[in-house]
């Protein structure tokens, strides 16, 4: 279980002190599939990046399981289970994605179990085993081996940042049946995604709305959606939804 | 072969020989040859004349066969110069494997300058592997600087990986090449500095045919207070292509120096050069971290993929 105990991030910027995350406090429990939306600019990035121990918040706490990681670094947040997908995937010259995948996992996984994570998000394993993480790589082929490295951690608490942004409609519909599966197979791990996706909202357990740094509203899918239907908190893809 | 335990560890890190190797070859340690084997199809003679060194000759039509001359140094002090010439025939495809190895437990300096001049035939492949290596505690340096100089007939191609990552105080590498037509040349270079050590690469590749090219690639990381210097130059003197790329990372108080050169003698020759210098960049540490890694786990990672 992750809870988030009045965080604050705050930045200087040219007007002063400008307030990114407000006094946010929220609990995910374990086997829940949350989702947090909101217009752009409102704070969710960073919050995701608060959780991960990229950014250290001003003012607040985390606290997983009940211990209390708001001063662990990201090493050691990732070593008690939390995972990070970056909204962009970071590319590496010379490393593969079978390198990534195994020091995703921690240890040497075999070829036909890397294929698996591969395959999990909708990529043909074999094409992309031993290409390297770099510019020859789609910006939609990046963010699903960004993903395959999240599932490959088997983390306690996987958190991802628009993992839709920039990608095409061919692997948005992969991404949308990993994160599907995710879902069925969430046993007692929980899933934190950043998204603005009307397909990913409506499989979440619970909705958060960040607006302006605060939580505007929080419930269930069936609660949310109604409310946000057709703001730039929930865009159905292609317009089509 | 009459090899010590430092000279055997030292064959295995620059040719990965724990045993004498398949086909020709010919060992050289502190000074001497300690091993020597020919086959029906690769010769090896010692030179004639002044120069030490020896001839390797390649019987045209030799395929799927390999000569190593791999030189161990563990001796402080001694300094030498070895010319070694290659007479590739026609139709072949063969691999050398070369390079040298120096442990320095001694105050004086160790110098080996090995110089490989290859005539290449017609219509003939050559992989060339060249993987230089230091190691001992001594106060004493362990200087390399190879010489190797390549005359490509039509038709004929080479590759060339030129590995330098651990141990060496100074290096001045020198390649220089002269292509004939649909002659074509691949390199790749891994270069590593660390302390105080100097190296210095440079390339000058003559394309002189029609249809020839060259791919010259340097990825290079310096770090500590160590420089290095990067010249790649291609020559183009026909329609042929050439692309030269310098990359590197910079870390620490190091320094390095990219001087890529293109000159175009012909209105058909397309040449490029791409140059880069950088640190770390520090969302590449940040991934790795997030997937465990320590900062300094997630450099080494980044740099060993980087000079894969």
């Amino acid at each position: 279980m992750l809870e988030l105990q009045n965080l604050s991030f705050a930045v200087d910027d040219e007007s002063g002190n400008k307030e990114i995350v407000q006094d946010v406090s929220l609990v995910i429990p374990d086997r829940k599939f949350v989702v947090i939306t909101g217009p752009n600019g409102g704070g969710k990035s960073t919050l995701a990046k608060l959780i991960a121990g990229v950014l250290r918040p001003t003012e607040g706490r985390i606290l997983l399981d009940g211990e209390d990681i708001t001063e662990l670094s990201i090493t050691d947040r990732a070593r008690r289970g939390i995972a990070f997908a970056f909204q962009q995937p970071v590319r590496f010259k010379g490393i593969q994605v079978i390198d990534l995948l195994r020091l995703a996992a921690g240890k040497r996984l075999k070829v036909a179990e890397a294929c698996e994570y591969l395959s999990g998000v909708g990529l043909c394993a074999r094409e992309y085993i031993d290409r390297e993480v770099n510019d020859s790589l789609s910006g939609g082929e990046l963010k699903r081996i960004e993903i395959a490295t999240v599932l490959a951690r088997k983390s306690r608490l996987s958190v991802f940042d628009e993992p839709e942004a920039g990608i095409d409609l061919w692997s948005f519909q992969n991404l949308i049946q990993a994160f599907e599966r995710m879902r069925r197979e969430i046993h007692d791990s929980s899933i934190v995604i950043i998204s603005h996706q009307e397909r990913i909202l409506n499989i979440a357990d619970e909705i958060v709305v960040l607006q302006e740094g605060r939580i505007k509203c929080q419930g269930s899918a069936e609660a949310v959606m109604p409310e946000i239907i057709g703001t730039e908190s929930a865009i159905a893809s292609c317009g089509k939804g | 072969m009459a090899l010590d335990e430092v000279q055997r560890r030292l064959l295995k890190e620059i040719a990965g020989l724990e045993s004498l190797p398949k086909g020709a070859y010919n060992i050289r340690a502190n000074g001497t040859a300690v091993a020597r084997e020919t086959t029906a199809n690769i010769d090896i003679v010692p030179k004639q004349g002044d120069e030490p060194g020896i001839e390797i000759h390649v019987k045209p039509g030799t395929k799927q066969e390999s000569v190593h001359i791999p030189v161990v140094l563990s001796e402080s002090g001694l300094k030498e110069t070895v010319y070694n010439d290659f007479y590739i025939g026609e139709d072949c495809d063969v691999v050398v494997v070369a390079g040298c190895g120096i442990d320095n437990c001694g105050g004086r300096d160790s110098q080996h300058d090995g110089v490989h001049r290859f005539w290449i035939g017609r219509n003939s492949h050559v992989r060339y592997v060249e993987n230089h290596y230091g190691s001992g505690t001594g106060a004493g340096k362990r200087i390399l600087n190879p010489v190797t100089e390549l005359t490509l007939a039509e038709g004929a191609t080479v590759e060339l990986e030129m590995v330098q990552i651990k141990g060496v105080s100074s290096t001045n590498r020198t390649t220089k090449a002269t292509l004939a037509g649909d002659a074509h040349m691949v390199v790749r270079e891994r270069l590593m500095t660390a302390g105080e050590q100097t190296a210095c690469s440079i390339y000058h590749v003559v394309l002189d045919g029609e249809s020839s090219s060259a791919d010259v690639v340097s990825r290079g990381v310096a770090r500590d207070r160590s420089y290095q210097k990067l010249d790649l130059g291609i020559e183009g003197n026909a329609a042929c292509s050439g692309h030269t790329e310098c990359d590197s990372i910079i870390m620490d108080e190091a320094k390095i120096l990219a001087v890529p050169s293109l000159a175009a003698n012909c209105v058909d020759a397309q040449l490029v050069h791409e140059a880069a210098i950088g640190k770390i960049a520090g969302d590449q540490l940040i991934k790795l971290m997030t997937l465990g890694l320590t900062e300094k786990e997630a450099e080494e990672q980044i740099i060993s993929g980087f000079l894969k």
